[in-house]
């Protein structure tokens, strides 16, 4: 089954559940007629607070840039002995 | 997975090249370095460089065996997709291992990849940077704030099971690799998406090691200016065709 397919079939399946909860007026008609909008605030908001927490918490390794340094000076030391032909700095 | 154990295993690492005569040889100083007791070869597809990457691989050849390193090179630039296709063709390991030549990936995460595979039985094993052991070095907010938007959009969306969706340090089973790198159509990084999301519907069993990922030292980076454009459209494309 194709993606899209799946969403979709997610998204008319909560349709159902709104319009079902139109249709049945044990509550007054006017909380569920605001569902939807409640439903794609909270998706917005909750994918703004997933880039928020993940910019946060954004894994970086500035110790790792150092290490690549030392290897990359081993390399060219070894590269050298061996006439690979590096250039000189 | 029984027979992984008892055969012995070989891993041919493919590096796709372009100007980076540099960064080649410091590469495969890594690679040698860090590949004990483990059979494989480097296969290096260059497109055409003009800056004599293609010399330097041949004076490496004569270090290090050519049997070690290959060099299959083409008359120019062709394209990432093609040049693992490429580079498949030429590749004696049953396990394929595809890496970028400007040591933003470093190769001393290679034995890790191997120990996850052999230890799981996976058909893919792919390196994230965003858990906590892993990281990136050398990203502007920006690119953080791009990277995190993105990665958000492609979870909610496709619903990949993978943390890292445009990460390209990645290892697989040559069988499984040559049948997605068929059924793979992007180009750039929208195709390692690509790869990973046909990969995960397929039903391969995926693993993850962290990563770190350091901003490329020497040369220019190579990303454009359209890529959300690029990014927003391989979304589209995959979520209607996977």
């Amino acid at each position: 089954m194709k993606h899209i397919v799946k969403i979709i079939s997610l998204l008319v399946a909560i349709s159902a559940l709104w319009i079902g909860l139109l249709q049945t007026s044990l509550i007054s008609p006017d909380y569920p007629l605001m569902l939807p909008v409640y439903l794609v605030v909270s998706l917005g908001c909750y994918g703004l607070l997933m880039v928020g927490v993940g910019l946060m918490q954004f894994p970086t390794c500035p110790q790792e840039s150092m290490l690549l340094q030392q290897d990359i000076i081993e390399a060219k030391t070894f590269l050298r002995q061996k006439g690979v032909d590096i250039g000189s700095n | 997975m029984g027979d992984e154990v008892t055969k012995k295993n070989k891993y041919s690492i493919i590096v796709p090249t372009y100007n980076e005569r540099l960064n080649i040889a410091l590469i495969v100083y890594l690679i040698f370095k860090h590949l004990k007791d483990v059979e494989f070869e480097v296969i290096i597809v260059d497109d055409g460089s003009p800056d004599g990457t293609q010399e330097i691989v041949k004076q490496l050849q004569q270090v290090y065996g050519e049997d070690r390193i290959l060099l299959r090179a083409r008359p120019k630039k062709l394209g990432l997709g093609t040049a693992y296709a490429h580079g498949l063709k030429h590749a004696s390991g049953n396990f394929v291992v595809i890496m970028d030549a400007d040591l933003s990936h470093h190769p001393k995460y290679l034995p890790a990849f191997i120990k996850k595979q052999i230890e799981t039985g996976a058909s893919i094993v792919t390196g994230t940077r965003y858990v906590k052991v892993g990281g990136v070095h050398g990203w502007t907010l920006m690119r953080k704030l791009t990277s995190r938007g993105a990665n958000v959009l492609a979870q909610t969306l496709l619903w990949p099971g993978v943390s890292d969706l445009t990460g390209s340090f990645r290892l697989y089973r040559k069988s499984v690799l040559e049948d997605l790198i068929n059924s793979c159509v992007s180009k750039g990084y929208v195709f390692q998406m690509e790869m990973i999301v046909r990969a995960s519907r397929k039903g391969h069993h995926i693993e993850e090691v962290p990563i770190t990922f350091v901003d490329r030292v020497y040369g220019s980076s190579k990303l454009g200016g359209s890529e959300i454009v690029e990014y927003l459209k391989g979304l589209l494309y995959l979520l209607f065709t996977t």
